[in-house]
């Protein structure tokens, strides 16, 4: 799967937490989760588990902690499908 | 005098409620007026192997959801309790005059005490199912706050924007009653200007079973649920499950003056007590002592007479109970026979919302003074003989009545032989404040 295709498929995953509809209107490859898109805190483990049903994949500890941005989630993700 | 000794009056100036018989505050007076009962047949009690197959469910459409809550908040969403909770609390807030803004400053003068008895019970299963399969990370972030008891304030909390206490008390089916009285005393001391007070409770099997399962619901009516919730009827076989929630905005009577509000009636006093499980008193059953101790305790605290009351929105479950309740309201007050005030239960249309129950009562009780009538009894055309020998049977009014009510007082009793009373008196506009 692409970078693209991925974020693609992040950006429709994300959208219902999005507080931040401008940010969310721009959202690229550097954008942060908690700063650009104001998603609360406490909704990023609900992304992380839309993001292990989309992508059939499973994500440990220490990756979720990195997944504070676009970039980082693409990484983890592409990590872990090619594990 | 100083500040500290100044006592506030306190009144009612906003209601909300979704009840089994009507969700919002046109469809259920209708509803009470008219006698429509909410009680239906449900075929997962049923097919769960319940007794008692019928109950009280409020209907709520998906598209109504919408009108409260946010699709965000309502991702992962399973609680009926914190549903009907947040749609009664913020209705009771906007019929008040207030705005619901999210981008409001806190306002530190205003709170919130809603009770509940468990919360989210379906969504705790959810839980406790993922937790056995080993899937504890799957619960998300909305497990935690759905099932804490004070799910229900939080929300409501953060949607309203309250800054002074907000909280949930718990007393099973005193709850509602109690939260009123709790904000009341707020209010009363100068702590708050404006307090949201209610309660609600889950439409759910998990929440009736153990009930079910101590023989106390009927299980006689199942083909015919209207019929099955009986107060003070010869014929009452147990109570009949409901659900539900019903909020107030309490107010101090200088705030709701300076706001020109709409005043539905005053909160004149009231009394919170427990028997102890003495003298009678059980975990499940009353020490009517201390039931009459209520009663007589919240008219000293309201400074009315017993002769003052015109009508009575009793507890009155249609369990055995019943008559008992009856003998401790003539004791309390004295009186009997055709003395007796006119008494109904709002049972007999919603059946028994349990932690919901006493704050859908209360406001059932506050629209009988604001519009000045006494809701029908329905399903008691039958008085117990028990009930006809301490008091006149046309104190117990099958077809709504007209009437000038100045008091009324009404109660709620709760396992754990806790007890509460509120006095209500109809808001007359010539009393400015400086009379009392």
């Amino acid at each position: 799967m692409t970078k693209e295709e991925i974020i693609s498929k992040l950006t429709t995953l994300v959208k219902p937490y999005v507080q931040n509809e401008e940010g969310f209107k721009n959202m690229n490859e550097d954008t942060d989760f908690i700063n650009d898109l104001e998603i609360n805190s406490a909704n990023l483990v609900d992304i992380i588990l839309d993001v292990e049903d989309e992508f059939k994949v499973e994500i440990d500890n220490d990756s979720m902690e990195k997944m504070l941005s676009v970039k980082a989630t693409v990484l983890v993700i592409q990590e872990k499908m090619n594990a | 005098m100083n500040s500290a000794e100044v006592k506030n009056r306190v009144v009612i100036t906003g209601l909300g409620v979704v009840a089994p018989n009507g969700v919002g505050l046109p469809a259920f007076t209708n509803a009470i007026k008219t006698g429509i009962s909410g009680i239906t047949y449900h075929q997962d009690l049923k097919d769960k192997g319940f007794s008692c197959c019928i109950g009280g469910i409020p209907t709520v459409s998906e598209e109504k959801k919408l009108e409260y809550l946010t699709p965000l908040q309502l991702r992962g969403f399973n609680s009926t309790s914190i549903l009907y909770g947040c749609m009664a609390g913020i209705d009771a807030w906007k019929d008040a005059g207030f705005s619901v803004d999210e981008n409001s400053s806190p306002d530190y003068d205003s709170g919130l005490i809603f009770g509940t008895g468990t919360s989210g019970i379906e969504k705790f299963r959810d839980a406790i199912y993922k937790i056995d399969a080993q899937q504890v990370r799957r619960l998300g972030s909305t497990s935690v706050v759905q099932t804490m008891a004070s799910g229900i304030s939080a929300y409501l909390g953060g949607i309203l924007g309250f800054g002074n206490q907000v909280t949930t008390n718990s007393s099973a089916c005193t709850t509602g009653t109690e939260a009123l009285l709790l904000g009341f005393e707020r209010i009363k001391a100068g702590k708050a200007k404006r307090m949201l007070v209610g309660s609600s409770s889950d439409s759910s099997l998990y929440t009736w079973g153990g009930f079910d399962a101590m023989r106390v619901m009927s299980y006689k009516h199942n083909e015919t649920p209207e019929k099955g919730s009986r107060p003070m009827s010869a014929t009452a076989a147990g109570f009949v499950p409901g659900s539900g929630a019903g909020a107030m905005v309490l107010e101090s009577l200088e705030s709701a003056l300076k706001r020109k509000a709409t005043i539905y009636a005053e909160v004149l006093g009231g009394n919170i007590n427990s028997g102890g499980q003495r003298n009678g008193g059980t975990l499940t059953a009353p020490n009517s002592e201390a039931v009459q101790k209520c009663i007589t305790n919240a008219l000293l605290d309201a400074d009315v007479t017993p002769a003052a009351i015109d009508v009575i929105n009793g507890h009155l479950t249609a369990t055995s109970k019943d008559s008992l309740e009856i003998e401790n309201w003539t004791k309390a007050l004295g009186r009997k026979g055709s003395d007796f005030p006119y008494i109904n239960s709002l049972k007999s249309m919603i059946g028994h919302c349990l932690a919901a129950s006493g704050a859908v009562e209360c406001v059932a009780a506050v629209l009988q003074i604001k519009e000045q009538f006494v809701f029908p009894n329905i399903n008691c055309e039958d008085v117990h003989s028990e009930i006809t020998a301490l008091i006149a049977t046309d104190k117990i009014p099958t077809k709504m009545i007209k009437k000038d009510i100045t008091i009324l007082a009404k109660a709620s009793f709760g396992f754990g032989d806790v007890n509460g009373c509120v006095i209500f008196k109809k808001y007359e506009e010539s009393l400015t404040g400086l009379d009392r």
